[in-house]
Order: structure tokens, then sequence, then C-alpha cells
């Protein structure tokens, strides 16, 4: 019995690890300036984590098959109490591993969270509702304008669904999309809010992630560095919707974002 | 003690008192048992029909119809919710705790039985109220097991958040009321219902686990039950705790000044707790059941017993770690993570204690040893996805995917159960007068242990990719195409997984009726509840009091004459 649990409880590591190791399912491509980091601290954990992993479930076997009770020799087990001088060794390597893997990773979040975006950042508001992505540009004055709850009309799309109030003179300019476009290189302020509900704006390839909250207006920032077309994903449960609340990022070189920016401009007029 | 005296109360004649309305507080821990055993059944077959739903979306199931989204988000919730609730804090504590607290200290009952009483009929109303959102108008509601405003606040938010949230948030409320008593009476029984002789620092870990364990009840169950009532008036008298000005689909909601983070808080500040209340009496268990099967004493039962002190006390702190994303102050998240990060430590001593425990034993592998292994090697590959989920750096990734129910699946979900398990196959012969079948059980043993790693272990492979949690169907964004065909392997072992469990209810049932007659002391272990009769008199020990002269895991001492030393043995043990 020992035997077969030794063996099924290594099997079931090695497999394990395997996938891990072989990165048969893993993150996708990262396009965002902070992928580097994060990806690196993940894999730092991951490693240390998977040598902790692996170690103890190899002991575990290991002790089960090797001291398995054979009843032939009748002998009796150790009679000991434990060791203080190990729980003191492990207590304190353990302290120091975790304490200092969280220190490790902290830069990483200090860099993501407590600075505002640089002056000069392409700002974008994305207001999450039941069960649409919404983007919205301030235009040439660089002011969003006044949106009202009570004049949101979800059915009628595009700024009347943000509830934009016509008689603010910030929101004239104010440009209203489905699909979010922004320019490569630079940083990206996104202001987020969400009507409704709570739900989560993830986009896995810049590795991004923020609840959008009623009642809160979140400012955040990331900075694609590769063009190219990525899937926004839903991540907080926002109701039977949840599963296709989607919506796509375009990331596009500077001239073809004032481009398409001047058109939609355009469209308005 | 001198408490104990009032305590005694007559054996009752009547059905009625003696199996239904009973004061016994092992009959009253049965009651708990079966209550979670019909519970983990519902739990595991909505979480059979979600698998189903995420692999064949259109299928349509005999008696059930089509699965529409909204379908799988009322399994969702009513998964976890029944899971958390109605299993993994009864079964250990209601069940296990209630029948064996009071004989592994010598106590012949609880200390307030008719709270006792009152206590598991209040879970029975809660669970009855859980489970009429099923049938009523709307059915049960959408919102996940947390529950989060304003999505849990608003009727007018989906299917199912009209009267099925009411239930589910009264139920929540009820199960509360009968969680706070409970805890009550596990503290005074362990403080004031000793034998003689019976130190704290002799009681076995179990009976530290379920005190911990209540301790954390009584200061956490509170909390939820205030916040739960806030969410009611929200719902129902328009007050605005949780609600912000607001639209649904265009319309305002008519609150306005809450806040949707205050509920995150308080549901937290409870739920973190909550998954200690689930653990702890699992690692109790397991700690009772690798020493007596190594017949070796507890490997450093002092770092046991603080180690579940101070992660009893640190989960407190850490409720944060659940909000990195939520859009609350950054710098907070420092602290949490800290603090999260150090209740790794307790858990890694816990870890290295339990092999330490096993190095140089006798190992019997019986059933209940089998499952306490489980629960080592489940702890360990859930306690270290832990880690990564408590950098907020790494949350950005991760939070919200699937590596985080792949993470607390395998470490309050199946290790707990797997406490349970190992529990069940230990206290069986000794609840029943009978022997289970070991055949079963090693095969229930096997596919379950492997059959769950095939389910959860996946999971943090999808989380990686970006796999969202609470997803109904994974063929709306392009780049999870890729994951289905792992999600169809998922499916296929929860399928053989769920299976399996049909031999466990086999066993149990059979055994009872037809089992092998037990000894008073099958497995040759140590604590109070192995000398006296099987199953134990209505007063526990016949009208004795067992005095206590020894440490609860004294196996293979030099010297005595077999190699377990009970703890009421009068040859007193000076090696320490």
């Amino acid at each position: 019995m020992g035997l077969v649990l030794l063996a099924v409880i290594w099997l079931i590591t090695l497999a394990s690890t395997y996938f891990f190791v072989a990165k048969t399912w893993w993150f996708p491509h990262g396009a965002s300036a902070s992928t580097a980091a994060l990806d690196h601290q993940f894999a730092v954990t991951i490693i240390i984590m998977g040598i902790i992993f692996v170690a103890a479930q190899m002991t575990l076997g290991y002790f089960v098959w090797k001291y398995g009770d054979d009843k032939k020799s009748g002998a009796r087990a150790d009679y000991s109490h434990g060791n203080l001088t190990l729980e003191i060794v492990w207590t304190t390597l353990t302290a120091i591993l975790f304490v200092g893997l969280n220190l490790l990773g902290s830069p990483i979040w200090a860099a993501e969270r407590f600075r505002p975006a640089v002056e000069g950042a392409t700002q974008v508001e994305v207001t999450a509702m039941q069960f649409a992505w919404y983007f919205r540009y301030p235009g040439p004055d660089g002011k969003f304008g006044i949106a009202k709850p009570e004049l949101e009309d979800p059915s009628a799309g595009g700024e009347a669904a943000l509830g934009l109030d016509p008689a603010d003179p910030a929101s004239k300019d104010d440009v209203v999309t489905g699909v979010m476009e922004v320019p490569v290189g630079r940083e990206v302020e996104v202001i987020l809010r969400a009507h409704d509900v709570i739900h989560s704006f993830f986009v896995p390839a810049m590795r991004f992630k923020q609840d959008a909250v009623p009642g809160l207006a979140i400012h955040m920032h990331f900075t694609p560095i590769e063009t190219g077309s990525y899937e926004i994903a839903c991540a907080e449960l926002c109701g039977l919707g949840h599963y296709k609340m989607h919506g796509i990022l375009k990331v596009v070189s500077q001239d073809e974002f004032d481009k398409w920016l001047a058109a939609r401009e355009a469209e308005k007029q | 003690m001198v408490a104990q005296d009032s305590h005694q109360h007559a054996a009752p004649q009547g059905f009625i008192r003696k199996w239904v309305f009973s004061l016994d507080h092992k009959v009253i821990g049965l009651q708990y048992y079966f209550l979670a055993l019909s519970a983990v059944f519902v739990g595991m077959f909505l979480s059979l029909l979600m698998r189903i739903h995420l692999i064949w979306p259109t299928a349509i199931l005999p008696l059930i119809g089509e699965i529409k989204p909204e379908t799988y988000l009322t399994l969702v919730t009513m998964h976890g919710t029944i899971m958390v609730f109605f299993v993994l804090t009864t079964a250990p504590q209601g069940g296990f705790g209630n029948y064996f607290l009071p004989i592994q200290i010598g106590a012949p009952d609880m200390a307030f039985p008719v709270l006792n009483m009152l206590s598991f009929w209040t879970t029975f109303v809660a669970y009855i109220v859980m489970l009429a959102a099923f049938f009523v108008v709307g059915g049960a509601p959408l919102h996940g097991w947390t529950g989060y405003a304003p999505l849990s606040a608003l009727q007018s938010a989906g299917p199912g958040e009209g009267l099925g949230a009411d239930l589910w948030i009264t139920s929540i409320a009820i199960f509360c009321i009968a969680s706070l008593m409970g805890a009550l009476n596990f503290i005074t029984t362990t403080l004031d219902m000793r034998a003689k002789g019976m130190s704290m620092m002799r009681m076995p870990l179990t009976c530290w686990s379920w005190f911990i364990t209540a301790i954390l009840g009584l200061l956490a169950f509170g909390v939820l039950l205030s916040a739960g009532i806030l969410l009611l008036m929200d719902r129902n008298i328009g007050t605005s705790f949780f609600l912000p000005l607001g639209t649904i689909n265009g319309q305002l909601t008519g609150h306005k000044g809450g806040s949707p983070l205050l509920w995150q808080h308080l549901f937290w500040f409870f739920g973190h707790p909550e998954v200690y209340i689930a653990i702890l009496p699992g690692m109790g268990v397991a700690s009772q059941v690798l020493s007596t099967f190594s017949r070796k004493p507890i490997f450093g039962y002092k770092a046991m017993v603080y180690a579940m002190l101070s992660i009893g006390l640190l989960g407190f702190m850490v409720w944060g770690h659940h909000m990195f994303m939520s859009g609350m102050s950054p710098y907070t998240a420092f602290a949490f993570s800290i603090m999260t990060m150090a209740i790794g430590v307790p858990s890694a001593i816990k870890t290295f204690n339990w092999l330490g425990t096993l190095h140089k034993g006798r190992i019997r592998f019986q059933s209940p040893m089998l499952f306490a292994i489980g629960f080592v090697s489940l702890f360990v590959s859930g306690g270290l996805s832990g880690p990564f989920l408590a950098q907020p750096a790494l949350d950005i990734p991760l939070h919200d995917t699937a590596f985080v129910p792949g993470h607390f699946h395998l470490i309050m979900g199946v290790a707990a159960i797997f406490g349970i398990f190992a529990a069940t196959y230990y206290w069986f012969p000794k609840m029943f007068g009978r022997m289970m079948n070991e055949k079963l059980a090693r095969i229930h043993f096997f596919l379950t242990l492997i059959g769950t790693y095939c389910v959860f272990m996946p999971m943090h492979y999808l989380g990686l990719a970006g796999q969202p949690r609470r997803y109904s169907q994974l063929t709306e964004l392009n780049y999870l195409h890729p994951l289905i065909g792992l999600n169809t392997f998922m499916t296929y072992a929860a399928i053989v997984t769920v299976a399996a469990q049909l031999i466990f209810v086999f066993n149990l049932f059979w055994s009872m009726l037809k089992g092998p007659k037990a000894s008073d002391n099958p497995w040759e272990a140590t604590t109070l509840e192995w000398t006296t009769a099987t199953p134990p008199p209505h007063d526990n020990f016949g009208g004795r009091t067992p005095v206590v002269h020894n440490g609860p895991y004294e196996y293979s001492v030099p010297g005595a004459p077999r190699d377990f030393v009970m703890q009421t043995d009068p040859a007193a043990v000076t090696a320490h």
C-alpha cells in the first residue's frame, strides 16, 4: 500500500509540474510595458513554490513508503515529541522566504498603482454596463463633458447610453465608441466607471485588470508596446450576460490613431 | 470539573425526544452530519451540472431541460453557498465537533444542551429556506456565493434577484444565528467541562481545532449577520448602505450615497475567517489520525497549537487580499499582502510537523490514514498557490480567473472534505458500532484523490491562460477556444469523481447495517472516546467520570506494555 501511495503521489506531482514547466497553458503573449516585470515576478514565485511543492510531495510519498508497517519486525515507532531546533529553523526560513517574496513583488505593485498617469497620457473613459463596454475620448478640448444618470438611454447607444449632457459645452466634442483604440508606446489613462453593478476591465495581453464600481471613477494606467488587436473580458460577475461582455482593444500607430479619432470627430458634426 | 454535575440529564425514552428534538450532543452531531451529507450531494450535483453545461452548452438534460446562462449562475451561487455553509461549516464542526468534543474532553454533554438542540434546528430551518430559493418565481439568485452589491442588492439586476435572493440572504442570516449559538456552546464546553487532569495542553488537537474554530465563528458570523440585515434593508425598505446613485438598463435605481465596497469589506471580514472555519477542524483530524496510524506522538504538539492559534488570529487581518482589484486604496494592499504571506508560516509549520510525525513511524494504511495522507498532499498543493494570490501585483493577471477557484477548491474544498472523510472512516466504528468496508474505502480514496486533482489542478492552468471565473460559456471570447479541450477533460474527471462518491455512500449505509461489529478501540488509539463503550452510552462514560493522566498522543512509549498509552492509563509518562 505504501508503494502504491508513493506512486500515486509522485505521479500527481510530476504530471502537475510538467504542465507548468512545459507552459502548455500559459499567459497570452504580453504586449504592455508592465509585462516583463509581472511575468518575472510570477516566474520567481512559481520556481520557489514549485520547488517546495515537489519537495514536500516527494517527501510525503517517500515517508509513506519508507515507514509503512511491514508487520514483520514487530519494532516500534520512534518515540519522539518533536524537535524545537527544527521548528525554529523552518519557521524562520519560511518567514524569510515568504516575506522576502512579498517585498520583491511590492515595487511592481507600487509602479502600477501608486502613481497617477503621466502628463500627456491618452485618456479614455471606460464605462461598463450590463453587458457592454463604452469608450469615451475627451476630444480636442481635452475635457470630458458631464454625464447624468437620469439621461442614460442604453437602447439608443453611443453618447445617449452614457447620459452625456448636450447642454455642457465640454461634451460637444466627446467621442464615444464601442471599440477601444489607443496609440502604441504611449501611456493610456483609463477612467473606469460602472452604471449598474460591478464589472471588471480585464485585458490579459496588457496584464491589466481593474474593477469598475458604480459610484466611483477609478483612474488607472497601462502602456501598450505592441500594435495589434486584443480581447477585453469582464472579470467580475455582473449578471446573466457576464460571459459575453467582451470588447476589443486596438493598439495602432500614433498616426493611425490620430486619423481614426479625427474621423470619429468628423462623423459627429 | 464542578460544572459537570448540573449537566447530567436523564436518557429520553420517546422517539421524538431521543432522535428528533434530542438534547444529546451525539444525536445532534449525527443530525448535523446527515444534514451536511444531504447538502453535499445537492452541492455536488449542482457542480456536475455546471461542468456539463460548460462543455455541452446546448444539451437538453433529462428532467432539467436546457441550462440557460442565468441558470448556470444560479448553479454557481447555490453550489458555493451550500458547500461553504451547509457542508464545510456544518459537518466538521457541527457534526464531528458536537459528537466528539465532549467525549474527548471527558464531559457528559455540551455545556448548554438546549442551546445545542436549538442551534441544530435553526441550521435546519436555514437549510430549508436556502433550498426554497430554487422553487420560487425567478428561481435562485445569480450573484455568486459572495453576493457582491449592487448585483445582490437590486431586484432588477437579473433573474433570481427577486424573492430568490431574499430567501438566500435570509437563510444565511438564520445560519449565522445558529452558528453563533453553536460557537458559544463549543467555547464554554471546552473551557468549563474538561475532566480531571484534562489540561488545555493535554487536549487532542481535534479539540483545539474545534475550540479555535468556535472562537473564529463567534467573531465572524456576527459581522456577516449584520451585513445580511443591511443587505435585506437595501433590497426591501429603500436604504442605501451598499448602493450608490446608479441605474439598471437606464432606469434610476432610486438609491444613492452607499458603497458597494462596504459589502465586500463586511463580507470578507467574515469570509476569510470562514476559510479557516472550514479547514481548521480538518487540520485537527489529520493530526489525530496521522499520529494514531503512524503509531507516533504528534511531532511538535505545542507548535501545532500555536500554529492554529496564529492562523486564527492572522485570519482576521487578511480579508483585504480578496479586494486587491476592487478599487480600494492600493496602499492597504501592502498590509493585507504581508499579513497573508505571514499565514503561510504557521501553515508551513503544520505541514513540516505532519511530515515529522510520519518520519520513523510504523504506518498502518487503514482508510482514515489514507484520507489523512491525502489531506496533507492536498493541503500542500492548495496552500502553495496562496502566495501567488497574496501578492497584489500577481492578482492583476490572476484575480477572478480560474486560478482562484483552483486554489480554494484544493485547500478549503477538497482538503477539508478529505478531513471529513478521514473523520468519517475514523469515528464510524465509535458512532455506529460497526466497521466500514476497507476495500471499498480504498477504491473510494484513490478515485477521489486522483479525480479531484484532475478537476482542480487544471484550473490553475486555465487561470494563467486568462479564463475568467463564473463564465457560463467559453465560446464568446476567442482566446478561450483553445482551453475547451482541457475543460472537457475536467468535466470527465468530475463525472468519475462524483460517481466515486456513490461508493462512499453505499459503504456508509451498508456498513451501518451489515458491517462487522467494532470493538471499543479498533484503531488502538489513545484518546478518551476509545475508553468508553461503542456506541457511547447516553452520558458518554456510563456513570464514570474519566480521569486523565497522559497527553493525547502517547504512542510507542518505550517500556510500555502496548504501543499506545491511553490518556486515562495511570502509568505516568514522564518523558517529554
